[in-house]
């Protein structure tokens, strides 16, 4: 159970994130929050038209937070606004629901194992919540609560 | 059991023949110990969030229900005089617990959180003005904080911080330069639930009192594993939670000195909290019925009794030596693991193990312990403020209880190898 929810990949990106700097020309940056665990993380999107160009964070967090962050910037960079936004729909239904997984999860699949961790499902979709509100003009500051 | 004289860190002497062997048997009146969690024994160390309630407990609030349920203080019926007799028990035990002069000031609320409030609410509000100021620690928990931000927001007061050292002590000389003509009140937290630091609660009294200055103390994480005389701490108000001492949760006590309590306006109006009402006029009920608006938590109050007459049945200088050496065992057990800091090294410390992990987030430290049977708590603890100060955003914390033992520490530190094997 536990080598489920650890899995090589997620301890890779933990120890060694990618995209993780500040982004001096993004055009949205947005705070994520869970008051739970105290992770916090920044986020910097730089959108061309409706195209994801370039994404980055920064933050402090668990590794499923960390991990869940830095897959998910591999994932939607060079994306579009919508394809984003149905990747994140097909995430939350991997970890909250039992439909079995999306094919088009990639390199997400990974994290199929938190969904036997009801406490960490915040962990992993706070990076993409804060996404959401990037792409979507929400507001510069969300939490989990 | 082999148990160690305690030294320091308020534990009084005790020779060794007289040092308990009481933990392991102990363990068997709390019957949701004895269960395994994910194939492994539960091991509980997150006492300092609640403590677990031993079979008397279980036994005396169902037996309330059970045989004796009824409203208090209004029935001239058989169980009406019961009832009222069993929770009016209750507020003695109380009484007699914390050492107070008087069963009328012993207040029943849900718990220190209420505690804090009301007397924000009540003696706040009557007797702080705009410019006044409340002393606080920087390690308090948000109950002690917020609702202290709450009572400054509406009359322009000033909430001032007193600071600490890097063991997570308080700073006696600059807490005493805070106090000054406008300090209408000290609240400080006896034992803290982030770094276990116990505070000289009398001396801070004997100062605050020095200056004129009334004193409230959050006795939360103190009252299951010290004894508590509140007229030789001299403070003005004292409050516990039952939960955190074997009691139920919703359950818990505000005592505060009578004078004081005779000059506080009520907190809620509601029935039993009045002598008489008329339209015209209504007058309140004596000490301590005036806090106390609508059908309390009778069967928690019953409960807390019932934990009283437990803990008494233990002694409390008992616990408080052993509960001293299995501290200094889990202490230097986890000091020798490399990466592992400790978060909060008070001389003077109870219960609370709390740390950080090179590399590990505590949220993951805290689902790998769990996986291994071990319940700690992870996260800020509900004192951010104390956890910012020491530069980190989160804690594991494993937090002792007189059941606990050092085979539980041992699988403490066991859960944590796991936890490097798995960062590596």
């Amino acid at each position: 159970m536990l080598d489920d929810l650890y899995q090589e990949v997620i301890l890779d990106h933990c120890k060694s994130p990618r995209n993780f700097h500040q982004m001096a020309d993004a055009t949205r940056r947005v705070e994520g929050y869970n008051p739970l665990c105290g992770d916090k993380l920044a986020l910097f999107v730089k959108m061309d038209g409706e195209t994801v160009r370039d994404i980055s964070f920064v933050g402090a967090g668990c590794a499923i937070s960390t991990a869940s962050a830095s897959l998910m910037t591999e994932t939607v960079k060079g994306k579009s606004r919508q394809e984003a936004v149905q990747m994140m729909e097909r995430f939350h239904d991997l970890l909250t629901t039992e439909k079995p997984p999306a094919a088009n999860l990639g390199k997400l699949a990974v994290f199929s194992g938190v969904r036997e961790f009801p406490a960490r499902v915040k962990c992993a979709t706070l990076a993409w919540h804060t996404l959401k509100s990037a792409l979507t003009g929400e507001s510069e500051v969300v939490s989990t609560e | 059991m082999a148990v160690a004289t305690g030294s320091g860190a308020g534990a009084p002497a005790c020779p060794p023949a007289l040092l308990p062997a009481f933990s392991p048997s102990s363990r068997e009146n709390f019957p949701v110990l004895d269960q395994r969690v994910h194939g492994k024994p539960l091991v509980y160390l997150d006492n300092a969030a609640t403590t677990q309630k031993p079979q008397m407990v279980l036994d005396a609030m169902n037996q309330f229900y059970q045989a004796d349920n009824s409203n208090i203080h209004r029935g001239v019926h058989e169980l009406s005089e019961r009832s009222t007799r069993h929770y009016e028990e209750a507020r003695v035990k109380v009484q007699h617990f914390l050492n107070a002069g008087d069963w009328r000031e012993i207040v029943f609320v849900r718990g220190v959180t209420e505690g804090v409030n009301l007397v924000a609410y009540t003696y706040g509000r009557r007797h702080i003005g705009a410019g006044d100021e409340i002393v606080i620690s920087a390690m308090e928990h948000h109950s002690n904080i917020v609702p202290w931000q709450i009572l400054c927001e509406e009359k322009n007061a000033i909430l001032r911080i007193a600071p600490i050292n890097q063991r997570g002590e308080l700073l006696l000389g600059e807490f005493e330069k805070l106090l000054g003509p406008r300090t209408k009140l000290v609240s400080i937290v006896h034992v803290s639930n982030a770094l276990g630091t116990i505070n000289p609660v009398a001396e801070i009294t004997r100062i605050a009192h020095h200056h004129g200055v009334p004193v409230f103390i959050d006795g939360a994480q103190a009252v299951a594993h010290m004894k508590v005389d509140v007229q030789a701490l001299d403070c003005d108000f004292y409050s516990l939670s039952g939960h955190k001492m074997f009691g139920p949760t919703g359950i818990g006590v505000l005592y505060g000195k009578a004078d004081l309590l005779n000059k506080m306006p009520p907190y809620q109006g509601g029935g039993d909290m009045i002598s008489s009402v008329t339209f015209a006029k209504t007058t309140y009920n004596e000490l301590p019925y005036k806090f106390e608006a609508g059908t309390p938590n009778i069967a928690g109050t019953i409960g807390l009794g019932a934990a009283i007459d437990y803990i008494n049945g233990i002694g409390l200088d008992r616990i408080q030596v052993y509960e001293h050496e299995l501290l200094g065992y889990g202490t230097a057990q986890l000091e020798r693991i490399p990466g592992l800091r400790l978060i909060g090294t008070a001389r003077e410390k109870a219960s609370v193990l709390s740390f950080v992990l090179e590399g590990v987030h505590p949220h993951d430290v805290g689902t790998i312990l769990d996986r291994e049977g071990v319940a700690v708590r992870t996260g800020h603890h509900c004192a951010q403020p104390v956890l910012e100060w020491f530069g980190v955003p989160a804690t594991t914390r494993a937090s002792l209880a007189f059941y606990n033992t050092r085979q539980d520490i041992d699988a403490l530190v066991a859960g944590i190898g796991k936890v490097k094997e798995i960062f590596g």
